[in-house]
């Protein structure tokens, strides 16, 4: 077994034994969920330790055969873009656990369900990131789906059951059409190699017919759009996020939503590169209209629902992601990867004190908030940092993905990189008008008595602000685990012209 | 090398000597034994002749690797519909089917608690018919073979012991356009052998070799032989009785049904498809594509809307159907092994659902009102879960064998060109998954109603069955690679 199996197996272990445990240990459920997983954590940073910087290709691979007759395969196997979000998605999972300690009581079902169905989660992320195998992906894919249906249906609040339906129904109808596109691969493969597979090393040597690759391209595309999401995908985001817990909603927006712009860059440029040329134009100007659509949204709800205003920033956020991959330039396509890091810790930040705002006020309203600088010092100051690195102020950590995105953008698309530039100063207006509302100001009636961060609450967040500085300052560390390979397949796109 | 059929058939009529014959007392356990020794030994005699390939009966019968496939799933589906059948406690079966309902004969046959067991001879005819199906290998035979395995499923339709109108409704209703359809395929039968010259099999291919395939009579008679299977395998636009009779059955005979007339039918399908008119696959192949998407749409469409859990399970029957006509679209070697395989995955899953539908009770009998099934998954978790999993299978959802039969059908599709069944397929499924998962929202999400709905207790029986198709429905999607190479080298024609 490789280290990507244990990896992805430990967690697995943590839930099968909090099923085991009676329903009245709560607290013992709790422990056990945040040991294993910080657990889990410490071993993924002590392997992405021994990760060969400098490489493009892929690192820790493991490959048994599993159906043969389909040519399907075990294959795990991480190059720096998997690595980082493994490892974003293993760093996320303790936090949320640890902050959102108190948020399954209001569930449907036993709080250590909550927990176990987390800790599944956590197992089906690293494998989604870590296939190397189209089908074994695939199948991650879908099944991540289970574990979020029923941790926004069962713990959510409000319309749980409805938003946990629609989220469910998008992304299986996506996957459903990205199952289209693999049949199609899988026959195609075995036409040109002999025998079918699913490696993707080995299929994107395939050279397709151009009819063929857009319809295949398409299938893998939308499917990544639902799931990133990316006008006019995005209908189920908001929603979703609404009703889920903040820590189930930090998870899907923090880790599960990059599912989709991963695998635009793993699958829809590696795979279909003549077709993501072709059809680049007009993802940018999707991407383009993501970025202003999320962010009017995001402003128009500024004295709305609060959770509602994160969703709709991050669906801006995204519309910047997929600028850079489609850009088709190094440092585009190495900006969007850091932004999907970048832009995990600062809505994980976002999410989570939202949360804790929210159960302290017992309403998402944004005017119900007012002077919490005054009553809470530290939960205010720790929700401007978060809304500053969101909005990309120099010195934190989304800055430097911005702004790579726009000049890896701007050596193709000026004119792109120049609209996309504007979006920048709505997002300033989307953060600092509802923090200005609900942080300073006179203290609305009723919210004297609040308590600021508790110590649990503040070991939760203070990693993830640490990070969001650190990383701001020494966006270096990460750059060099992403830039081998961001610029090995920017250059096996081939397109010329590149700096 | 006919062994399975006359084994089995040879069974059901000792099994009537015994009901009509034997004292009450003893029947019960004898028909039953009768009836598991016979499925047994059938399947012996299945296994006996893997290696078998060639004509037998004067021409008659096709004994080849296909025929074992498919008689080795039917007989392993009868004895998981037998298992439910064969259920004692629940009293799925009228004690007298022959009492008019509501009569005064009928409330002393029940008050007396005499029952009565044809069931079991029934069933066995109904098996003798589905495993001589698929062998036939000509038209007289096939004819026959169609229409020894349907008469005892109107009669069995008709035994529901609660709500007997509608019970005998189905029958009757089944009966009516069965018969109709037997119709057409006669007369479809007729015009065959009037452009051939012979109801054989081997005739026919030749004579489609020989001459022009666009002979008025062969056209003529294509289109209705195939509506008449069309109707069985109950394909749009000739699906209309599905409903009605999965609902009115009582529910082991539905899950019977579903699963063994469906193998049955489709290995009929392949052999008369693939082999007898695969000459003239140009002509048929984009009548079989358009009945294909319409019958997933339908099935599918008309599925969202349903109310009662044993019509959504009638619809999503009819889906499958559709999903399974693409595996004949694909006239390959991938499609007809993918159509075995879809076959074996798909029975077991619709014969587990349908068996945890006998289980969900009130004092009345079943409750099949998908409204009362809300909060199951508090009340009876093991059991609602045991019902995701099949639902899941059903909607061919990854790691359950319903995706690895979707999987290889639509590849096969894929591979032979036609791409527009692939995509409707995936379509379908998406709307699919819709109505599956909504049964299973209601399991968890909705909180339970006091209104005397439980889940009772299963006796042996029932459980192995459930047991049996729930491992199979896992096993089959996570390691399906025995089963597909066991259908791989086994699935071929007898030359000819």
């Amino acid at each position: 077994m490789s280290s990507l199996t244990i990896l992805g197996l430990l967690p697995l272990l943590g839930s099968a034994v909090l099923f085991l445990l009676p329903k009245e240990r709560e607290v013992l459920a709790k422990q056990i969920a945040l040991g294993v997983s910080t657990a889990v954590a410490v071993a993924g940073l002590l392997m992405a330790t021994s990760f060969e910087r400098g490489l493009s290709s892929f690192q820790f691979i493991e490959k048994r055969s599993w159906i043969p007759a389909f040519g399907i395969n075990y294959g795990l196997g991480v190059d720096g873009m998997a690595l980082l979000l493994i490892v974003l998605a293993l760093v996320l999972t303790p936090i949320v656990i640890l902050a959102c300690w108190n948020e399954a009581e209001g569930g449907r079902w036993s709080v250590k369900t909550f927990f176990a169905l987390l800790l599944v989660l956590e197992t089906m992320m690293v494998g989604v990131f870590a296939a190397t195998d189209i089908f074994l992906f695939y199948l991650f894919f879908e099944a991540m789906l289970i574990p979020v249906y029923f941790l926004i249906g069962g713990y959510g609040t409000g319309e749980r059951a409805a938003a946990a339906v629609k989220f469910l129904l998008y992304s299986l109808f996506g996957g459903l059409l990205m199952l289209a596109s693999i049949i199609g691969l899988y026959v195609v493969s075995g036409d040109q190699l002999g025998a079918p597979t699913f490696d993707v090393t080995e299929l994107s040597k395939l050279s397709i017919n151009n009819q063929t690759e857009i319809l295949l391209f398409l299938g893998f595309f939308i499917a990544f759009a639902i799931k990133a999401p990316l006008w006019p995908f995005h209908t189920w985001l908001p929603d979703a996020a609404k009703a889920a817990t903040p820590g189930t909603s930090v998870l899907l927006l923090g880790v599960l939503d990059k599912v989709g712009t991963y695998g635009m860059i793993r699958f829809c440029l590696t795979l279909f590169p003549d077709a993501s040329k072709q059809l680049g134009p007009t993802i940018i100007v999707l991407s383009l209209i993501s970025i202003f659509y999320g962010a009017f949204l995001a402003i128009w709800q500024s004295n709305g629902d609060i959770k509602r205003l994160i969703s709709y920033t991050s669906i801006s956020h995204f519309g910047f992601i997929t600028l850079g991959i489609f850009a088709f330039t190094a440092q585009g396509q190495s900006g969007s990867i850091l932004y999907m890091v970048n832009h995990g810790f600062s809505t994980a930040a976002l999410f989570l004190i939202a949360g804790w705002m929210i159960a302290r006020r017992n309403s998402s309203k944004v005017q119900d908030f007012g002077g919490l600088q005054r009553v809470t010092p530290l939960l205010a100051w720790s929700f401007f940092i978060a809304g500053l690195s969101s909005l990309a102020l120099p010195g934190l950590s989304s800055f430097v993905s911005e702004f790579l995105v726009l000049v890896g953008t701007f050596v193709r698309y000026p004119v792109a990189a120049v609209i996309g530039t504007l979006g920048i100063i709505l997002a300033a207006l989307y953060i600092l008008i509802p923090v200005q509302r609900a942080l300073h100001g006179p203290t609305t009636p009723g919210n004297e008595k609040l308590k600021d961060l508790s110590l649990r609450e503040k070991i939760a967040i203070a990693p993830v602000i640490a990070l969001i500085i650190l990383f701001g300052f020494f966006p270096q560390i990460l750059l060099n685990v992403i830039n081998p390979g961001a610029q090995a397949s920017v250059s096996a796109l081939n397109i010329g012209g590149d700096k | 090398m006919l062994g399975p059929v006359l084994i089995v058939l040879a069974a059901a009529v000792v099994a009537v000597l015994v009901e009509a014959f034997l004292s009450r007392r003893y029947r019960y356990v004898l028909q039953s034994s009768l009836s598991f020794a016979a499925i047994a030994l059938g399947f012996l005699a299945v296994i006996l002749n893997r290696n078998v390939s060639g004509l037998f009966a004067e021409g008659a019968v096709a004994v080849d690797g296909v025929t074992v496939v498919l008689q080795g799933t039917i007989l392993v589906f009868a004895l998981l519909g037998l298992l439910l059948i064969a259920e004692r406690g629940f009293q799925s079966f009228t004690a007298q089917a022959s009492a008019l309902p509501g009569s005064a004969d009928e409330q002393r046959a029940l008050a007396s608690g005499l029952q009565q067991t044809e069931v079991f001879p029934l069933t066995l005819f109904a098996v003798g018919g589905a495993l001589l199906f698929p062998a036939a290998n000509d038209l007289i035979t096939l004819f026959v073979a169609l229409e020894v395995l349907s008469l005892p499923l109107y009669l069995m339709a008709g035994l529901s012991q609660r709500r007997r109108l509608l019970s005998q409704e189905a029958g009757l209703k089944y009966f009516l356009l069965g018969a109709f359809s037997s119709a057409f395929f006669l007369f479809g039968s007729a015009f065959l052998y009037g452009y051939a010259g012979t109801t054989t099999f081997e005739g026919i291919k030749s004579a489609i070799k020989t001459s022009p395939g666009n002979d008025l009579y062969l056209l003529i008679g294509l289109s209705m032989l195939a509506v008449g299977l069309l109707f069985k395998v109950s394909a749009a636009p000739f699906h209309s009785w599905t409903p009605d009779v999965y609902q009115g059955a009582p529910t082991p005979v539905t899950a019977f049904m579903a699963a063994v007339t469906k193998v049955a039918a489709f290995g009929a399908f392949l052999r008369i498809f693939y082999s007898a008119l695969g000459g003239l696959v140009w002509t048929w192949r984009p009548i079989i594509v358009a009945i294909s998407i319409l019958t997933m749409a339908i099935g599918t469409i008309i599925a969202i809307a349903q109310k009662d859990v044993k019509r959504v399970l009638a619809y999503s029957a009819i889906a499958h159907s559709g999903f399974l006509l693409t595996g004949i679209v694909a006239f390959n070697k991938s499609g007809l092994d993918a159509t075995l395989l879809y076959l074996a995955t798909y029975g077991f899953t619709t014969l587990g659902t349908f068996a945890v539908v006998t289980l969900v009770r009130d004092a009345g009998g079943e409750v099949t009102d998908l409204n009362r099934w809300s909060g199951l998954g508090k009340r009876s978790p093991l059991v609602a879960g045991i019902f995701t999993l099949f639902l899941l299978a059903l909607a061919g959802i990854p790691l359950t064998s319903g995706f690895v039969g979707k999987f290889a059908i639509f590849s096969a599709a894929y591979k032979s060109g036609n791409i527009s069944v692939v995509i409707a397929g995936v379509l379908a499924s998406a709307v699919a998954a819709f109505f599956y998962i909504r049964i299973v929202v209601l399991m968890y999400f909705n909180d339970p109603q006091e209104d005397g709905t439980s889940v009772v207790i299963p006796s042996p029986v029932t459980a192995i069955a459930i047991g049996i198709c729930a491992v199979a429905t896992l096993v089959l999607g996570i390691f399906p690679q025995p089963a597909i190479n066991a259908i791989n080298s086994l699935a071929t024609f007898v030359a000819g």
